[in-house]
């Protein structure tokens, strides 16, 4: 088989399209290549979806947390406390079996025990967590000048959080927030690697690596693949993010500007 | 307090003693396998691999020393030369002799069986749970039923009690005792489908004088009837033996 | 444990857990926990150690120290730690042994390579192959301790090299102006002056080692969450006195509770800590404090 071939066969075969066995013997670096990057798809898929709902309760999350009324700030410390406070391992592990729990009950929940639902809302509280934190240090950071001007022209509620505490709270938080994101595409690395099974062999980047590990006998192949892949798509995220940042921050003198530290954490 | 002290003592008297001998022979096994080998109350691997390995070293006058390694990396740990031998319920297969070489079988030809939790679950169409990079993995792959793979053999059987799989497909002498506790909510389905060549001992490629000497003493034993012995005590009297 | 746990089959539900709480099998679960600590304690100033190196590699003047502490960090920090783990041990082993056999064997005539084997002479073995059980778990608890260390170094460095940019430019100016040497001023202000600005980034990286432990498991050493699983799982009486069903909910439950109350008790302690470090330094917490004084 040529690499064009194989990469025909296997580029999708992590969500099940394509050549329906795994190769089995005289696998080539091809091989490799193809298949570690096609879980690569679920990586990407479970980071990007997470992050992006993670975000907005993240958002809620620190407002909650800002919030003197213990009805809402309660809830919303303990939720932060126990998803920072405990391995994101061991939340997978219990996420798993409370599923299977609720599905034996309601057939609702039937798609829940599956990785691409299940796995996907335990990364995406986890996130919201670690966000959330990151959003309600920020929150603390508005300069008061900010706040007060807006009393000034006369903005209150909606339209002052909207347009004046919100995009300060972003602008102070983006560099902590960009090393989240980081972390967290890297922590998907642990939905196959838990609890969560991989049905008909569609799993993510790790999930091949390791098969390729099992079936060479050598992981000094597929692993550093793997890490390879990795480190690209960091730069990617450090990029994307960096752009944003721009953005941000386009209204300040350029000297001023925040410049992003990227200061990942590998495993929560 | 004074027991401890005793005993600890007797512990570094031991380990003196064992560095003046020679070289230890280091068994890898996984320890997770019952009955071929797991880790009794006591917090010591026991089962049928551990009486027999032991007894085996007797025989070949090796002093011997049982250490656990998980599955996944087993291979990797012998051929980098971490222990010296695994014992731990592997199958003589084409691909890992690739890799490492095996002593003769000291278990027939092992036949793999599916469990499921009623009668009459589509077995070629349905879903079927295995180890990750077992054996009955690759043959689930192939079967055309859909394959879900869980990293122990005890959450393959938990998937099917729990209804994630209609079925688990694993080693008969794994599921055998399981089935028989179960008190009828596991039954045996399907045919048995005999897989791989044996259970044997690996051994490093390099390592031949070693494999000489297991292989020497396990057809001592499978001579005298001896391994036949521990095959029934360990995996019931109906069990195939030599 | 107990001499009523003998008949194991007869004793009351309370009873029966005291025996079973007390096996051999859970004094293991026990001591994994003291492992765990045990491994926490060496690691963290370990990898501290690795972290301030790579971070004076960083910033040195000379250009290929400063691009390998910088790669260093860049590359550690760019992959997922699983990734490493899955590997690292073995080709930690595998280098230490390569360079004890280049050095204690010369002159060995057969190839350290031989097909899939990865052999070196028996004086280069680690641990040699003559030394008793414990000296393996021990090796195997420094290889551990030493990939954890090179990981989270990688962390630490780049926590490091941003508290050391972060010291006033002013406090070392002034010390130059006093007349110390450059390697005083390293030692005597920027080392001392950079530990408040690191520090928040040092107690972070200690919650994430703290959550990584988790991943122990695959660096070969029976760690919490290995025996959880095995122990949880289904036991039939054929193997055990003590057969009992899927109990792994209720391990892994105790290993969310220790979590949660390591980590609580580390967020207070660094708290204190950083209360003291931060008294009559130069930032708004140091003003605050003094304002409070006041």
């Amino acid at each position: 088989m040529t690499c064009l071939e194989t990469f025909q066969a296997y580029a999708l075969r992590s969500v099940g399209i394509g050549e329906r066995l795994l190769p089995k013997s005289d696998i080539t670096l091809c091989e490799h290549f193809v298949l570690i990057g096609s879980g690569m798809i679920w990586n990407v898929y479970f980071a990007v979806l997470a992050l992006i709902t993670g975000f907005f309760l993240a958002t809620a999350l620190a407002v909650a947390k800002g919030s003197p009324n213990p009805w809402t700030r309660k809830p919303a410390e303990w939720f932060i406390f126990v998803f920072r406070g405990s391995p994101l391992f061991i939340q997978f592990f219990f996420a798993y079996f409370f599923f299977l729990g609720l599905k034996g009950q309601y057939p609702a929940f039937d798609a829940f025990t599956a990785a691409w639902l299940g796995a996907l809302i335990v990364l995406f509280l986890n996130t919201s967590a670690y966000s959330g934190e990151i959003f309600y240090g920020a929150l603390r950071a508005i300069p008061k000048g900010d706040v007060e001007a807006a009393d000034a022209y006369g903005m209150s509620g909606w339209p002052r959080f909207r347009r004046i505490v919100w995009p300060t709270m972003l602008r102070l938080a983006w560099p902590a927030y960009t090393n989240e994101a980081i972390f967290l595409f890297h922590a998907t690395t642990l939905v196959f690697f838990s609890a969560f099974p991989a049905w008909q062999q569609r799993g993510d980047a790790l999930y091949y690596a390791n098969y390729f590990a099992d079936k060479t006998y050598n992981p000094f192949i597929p692993y550093p693949i793997l890490a390879l892949y990795f480190i690209l798509v960091t730069l990617v995220i450090v990029g994307l993010f960096g752009l944003i940042n721009r953005r941000l921050n386009r209204h300040l003198p350029a000297a001023r500007r925040p410049r992003l530290r990227i200061r990942p954490q590998l495993i929560r | 307090m004074k027991k401890l002290i005793l005993s600890a003592a007797a512990l570094v008297l031991a380990a003196g003693m064992a560095v003046a001998q020679d070289k230890t022979v280091r068994m890898g096994t996984e320890g997770a396998y019952p009955p071929y080998n797991f880790v009794n109350d006591k917090g010591e691997i026991d089962g049928f691999e551990r009486e027999f390995g032991d007894e085996l070293c007797k025989r070949a006058g090796l002093t011997c020393e049982w250490v656990k390694n998980d599955w996944d990396s087993i291979i990797p740990n012998l051929v980098s030369g971490n222990y010296d031998t695994i014992i731990a319920g592997m199958s003589i297969t084409d691909e890992r002799k690739k890799v490492i070489s095996f002593t003769q079988d000291y278990y027939p030809p092992t036949e793999s069986a599916y469990v499921a939790a009623s009668e009459g679950v589509d077995l070629k169409g349905g879903i079927v749970s295995a180890q990750t990079a077992t054996i009955q993995a690759g043959f689930i792959a192939e079967s055309g039923a859909t394959l879900v793979e869980f990293a122990t053999p005890e959450e393959t059987i938990a998937a099917v009690r729990n209804g994630e799989a209609d079925a688990v497909f694993a080693d008969y002498d794994y599921l055998a005792p399981i089935v028989a506790e179960s008190g009828g909510s596991l039954m045996f389905v399907g045919e048995r489908v005999p897989l791989g060549g044996g259970v044997g001992m690996g051994l490093r490629q390099s390592d031949g004088e070693l494999l000489g000497k297991f292989d020497k003493a396990i057809t001592e034993m499978k001579a005298d009837g001896s391994l036949n012995t521990l095959l029934k005590k360990w995996f019931g009297e109906e069990t195939v033996t030599y | 444990m107990f001499t009523y746990c003998v008949d194991h089959d007869t004793l009351g539900q309370l009873a029966w857990l005291s025996c079973y709480l007390t096996t051999g099998v859970h004094m293991s679960f026990y001591l994994a926990f003291l492992k765990v600590l045990a491994l926490l304690a060496v690691t963290a100033p370990v990898a501290l150690g690795f972290g301030f190196l790579g971070a004076m590699a960083a910033r040195s003047h000379f250009p290929p120290l400063a691009w390998f502490g910088k790669g260093y960090i860049a590359i550690v920090r760019g992959v997922p730690d699983i990734a490493f783990f899955l590997f690292f041990v073995i080709a930690l082993d595998q280098a230490f042994e390569w360079t004890r056999h280049k050095i204690l064997c010369p002159d060995w005539p057969a190839e350290v390579r031989q097909g899939n084997d990865f052999l070196v002479c028996p004086q280069a073995k680690l641990p040699l192959g003559t030394s008793p059980e414990w000296v393996h778990e021990t090796y195997g608890f420094f290889l551990a301790v030493v990939t954890f260390a090179i990981v989270f170094g990688a962390f630490a460095a780049n926590v490091l090299y941003g508290g050391m940019r972060a010291v006033p430019h002013a406090q070392l100016e002034t010390a130059e102006a006093y007349g110390m040497t450059q390697r005083q001023t390293f030692w005597r202000v920027l080392v001392p002056q950079m530990w408040v600005y690191a520090l928040p980034g040092l107690s972070n990286l200690w919650m994430v080692l703290i959550k990584a432990t988790p991943l122990l498991f695959l660096l070969g050493i029976d760690d919490i969450v290995y025996w959880a699983r095995s122990l949880g799982g289904t036991k039939t009486a054929q193997f055990t006195d003590y057969p009992h069903g899927d109990w792994r909910m209720w391990y892994f439950l105790f290993l969310l509770v220790f979590y949660l109350a390591f980590t609580r008790v580390s967020e207070v302690a660094l708290e204190r800590l950083m209360r003291r470090l931060t008294h009559g330094q130069a930032t708004t917490g140091g003003e605050a404090m003094r304002r409070a004084a006041a």
